[in-house]
C-alpha cells in the first residue's frame, strides 16, 4: 500500500497487531478454562453415575443398600418446593413490581424500599431458612412441611423476581401507557391489557433465574428441618419432605462407593430437571414474545 | 341544552411543573367543528396547553394548574370529574405514532372494549378505519401487526383508534413531525375531512401546516421564562397575513423560533 508515513506518527503497527492477537488469545483461554471445567465435571458425573440412572432409581425410595437407593421422594420434594416457590414469588413479585413502578410516588420512602429489595437479594440463604423456621414452621404452625419449604424458597427468590419484573415493567414505553390513558383507560386497564403483556417475557426471564436458584439451594431447607431420609413421596402440602441437594449431600457423606455413584446419578437427575424447567420457562417466554403475524 | 359555539375554553389557565411555570394565564376559546392550531417556538408550552384539555398532565408528578378549563361549559378540573371519563370524549393523537403491539383490529377495538362497548365491534372498527382513510390499505390484513405498517399508516391507525370511541374533540400533538411530506399531506387532508364532525386542536411547529389546515391560530410565547403566554389569537388568515402583534409577525416571518 502506498501510504506515506507522516514523521510525527510512530505507528508501531507490528506491536499493535501483536497486542490485538494476545488479547484475543486471552479471551479465548478464559472461555476454554470455563468450558474445560464444565466438561470435566460433567464427564466425571456421567462416568460415575450414568449407569445408576434408571427408572428404578428415579422411582425408588432411599435404602440402606446403595444399589437399591432411589430418589423418588427427593425428586418430588424438589418439584413441589420449586413449584410452590415459583407460584408464590411470581404473584407477590409481579404485584410488588407493578406497585413500585406504576403506583408508588417517587419519594424517599419508595427509594428506601427499593434499596432494601436490592439488599435482600444478597442476604445469605441460611438467613431465609431461619426466617422460614420462625414464621412458617413455628408461628403459622405449618410444621416442617413441603408447604413451609416452598414458602421459604418463595421468600428467598422473591427479590430476584421483583427486580426482574420492575425492569421489565419499566422497559414498556411511556407512549404505550399514554395511548391507553388517552382512550379513557383506567390505570388498571392500561397495566393489565398493555403493560403486563409486554413485560411478561422479561418477567419470565426473572422466573427462570429464580427457579434455578430455588432448585439448587439447600441451606434454608436444612435449617427449617427438611429430612434426609424420606421413604415416602410427599402426599400433600403438609407432608414432610426432602429435596435433591439434601439427598445428594447425604449420599456423598456416606463411606460406601455405591452411595457415591448414587449421588452422581442424583446430580445428573438434578441437572436434567433444571434444564427441563428452564426450557419450559424459555418456551413460555418465546410464546409471549411472538408478535402478531406481520 | 343550547350548545355554545366554543366547545373548549380556558380561563386564566396557568400550569406549573414543580416550581417551574409552563403556561402563564392563558384564556382561549376553541371553536366547535373547526381546526384550531397552536403555534409558537420550542418551550412555549404548546404541548402542555394541549394536554390540559384531556388532563394528561395529571400523569406528570408534581404538576398543578390554576384557572379553569371548560368543556361544553363544564369545569374539567372540578373535584367530581373523573379524568378517565373525559379522555374518551376528548381523544388524542401523539407526536410519534404509538400503536399498541397488537393487530390492527385490536388497536382500533381497544378503546371501545375498555369503555364497555356492546354493539357490533367489526362494524365499528371498519367505520373508524374508513374515517381515518386507512381502510382501503389494510382491509385484507386487519389481523396483521400494527407495527408492520409504515409511519404514516401507523399515525392514521392512531387516529382511527381515537375515533373508535366516538370523541367530540381530537387533540393532535405535532401529529406529522415524524412523517414524510406525502404522509403529512394525507394526514392534513384527513384533518380537513374530520373537521366536519369533530373539533380539532393541533399543536404544530410547522407554520405552513398551521396556515394550510387550520381555521384559527393561537400564537404562544414563553415570556421572560415565566411560562407560555398567549400573544395573539385570531383567524388563521389574519394571523398569517396581517398579524397585530409584532412578535407574531417576527415569528411567522421566520425571524426567530
Amino acid at each position: 500500500m502506498a501510504i506515506i508515513a507522516h514523521p510525527d506518527f510512530k505507528r508501531h503497527m507490528a506491536r499493535r497487531q501483536w497486542q490485538g492477537r494476545a488479547f484475543h488469545a486471552l479471551c479465548l483461554m478464559a472461555v476454554g478454562v470455563a468450558l474445560a471445567m464444565l466438561v470435566l465435571l460433567l464427564g466425571y458425573l456421567i462416568q460415575q453415575g450414568v449407569s445408576r440412572v434408571s427408572w428404578d432409581f428415579i422411582n425408588g425410595f432411599p435404602s440402606r443398600n446403595p444399589d437399591e437407593a432411589g430418589i423418588k421422594a427427593a425428586l418430588l420434594g424438589s418439584i413441589y418446593v420449586v413449584l410452590i416457590a415459583a407460584v408464590v414469588a411470581f404473584t407477590l413479585g409481579v404485584g410488588a413490581a407493578v406497585y413500585l413502578e406504576e403506583y408508588a410516588s417517587r419519594n424517599w420512602r419508595t427509594r428506601l424500599v427499593q434499596i432494601n429489595i436490592a439488599n435482600l437479594a444478597g442476604v445469605p440463604s441460611i438467613v431465609y431458612g431461619i426466617l422460614g423456621l420462625e414464621i412458617f414452621v413455628r408461628s403459622l404452625g405449618l410444621g416442617r412441611s413441603v408447604l413451609a419449604g416452598g414458602l421459604t424458597m418463595g421468600l428467598l427468590v422473591l427479590p430476584i423476581i421483583i427486580i426482574a419484573a420492575q425492569e421489565a415493567v419499566r422497559a414498556v414505553p411511556r407512549s404505550v401507557r399514554e395511548g391507553a390513558y388517552a382512550l379513557g383507560a383506567t390505570r388498571w386497564q392500561a397495566i393489565w391489557h398493555l403493560v403486563l403483556p409486554q413485560a411478561l417475557p422479561g418477567i419470565l426471564t426473572g422466573v427462570i433465574l429464580a427457579v434455578s436458584r430455588a432448585l439448587g439451594e439447600t441451606a434454608p431447607l436444612i435449617v427449617m428441618g427438611a429430612l434426609t431420609f424420606v421413604p415416602f413421596a410427599p402426599d400433600g402440602p403438609f407432608s414432610r419432605f426432602t429435596v435433591l441437594p439434601i439427598q445428594i449431600f447425604n449420599w456423598i457423606s456416606r463411606p460406601q462407593a455405591g452411595f457415591h455413584q448414587a449421588a452422581a446419578a442424583g446430580i445428573i437427575v438434578l441437572l436434567i430437571l433444571l434444564l427441563a424447567m428452564n426450557a419450559g420457562a424459555i418456551l413460555l417466554r418465546n410464546k409471549f414474545q411472538r408478535r402478531p403475524e406481520a | 341544552m343550547q350548545l355554545s359555539e366554543h366547545i373548549l375554553q380556558t380561563r386564566g389557565l396557568s400550569v406549573y411543573y414543580g416550581t417551574k411555570q409552563a403556561i402563564n394565564d392563558v384564556t382561549l376559546n376553541v371553536a366547535r367543528n373547526r381546526i384550531t392550531a397552536i403555534i409558537g417556538p420550542s418551550g412555549c408550552g404548546k404541548s402542555t396547553l394541549l394536554r390540559c384539555f384531556n388532563r394528561m398532565n395529571d400523569l406528570v408528578p408534581r404538576s398543578r394548574i390554576t384557572g379553569q378549563v371548560l368543556f361544553e361549559g363544564q369545569d374539567l378540573y372540578a373535584p367530581d370529574v373523573d379524568p378517565t371519563e373525559i379522555r374518551y370524549q376528548i381523544g388524542m393523537v401523539f407526536q410519534r405514532p404509538n400503536p399498541f403491539p397488537k393487530s390492527i383490529f385490536e388497536n382500533v377495538a381497544f378503546g371501545p372494549k375498555i369503555n364497555g362497548f356492546r354493539g357490533n365491534l367489526n362494524e365499528l372498527v371498519e367505520k373508524s378505519l374508513v374515517r381515518a382513510a386507512l381502510w382501503e390499505e389494510v382491509k385484507d390484513r386487519v389481523n396483521a401487526s400494527a407495527l408492520a405498517l409504515s409511519g404514516g399508516q401507523q399515525q392514521r391507525l392512531c387516529i382511527a383508534r381515537a375515533l373508535a370511541v366516538e370523541p367530540r374533540v381530537i387533540l393532535m400533538d405535532e401529529p406529522c413531525s415524524s412523517l414524510d411530506p406525502i404522509a403529512t399531506l394525507a394526514i392534513e387532508d384527513l384533518m380537513r375531512e374530520l373537521s366536519q364532525e369533530y373539533s380539532i386542536v393541533i399543536v404544530t411547529h410547522n407554520m405552513q401546516q398551521a396556515a394550510r389546515v387550520s381555521d384559527y391560530t393561537t400564537f404562544l410565547m414563553n415570556v421572560e421564562n415565566r411560562g407560555g403566554q398567549l400573544v395573539e389569537f385570531g383567524d388563521t388568515r389574519q394571523i398569517f397575513t396581517n398579524p397585530k402583534d409584532e412578535r407574531t409577525e417576527a415569528y411567522i416571518t421566520g425571524r426567530f423560533g
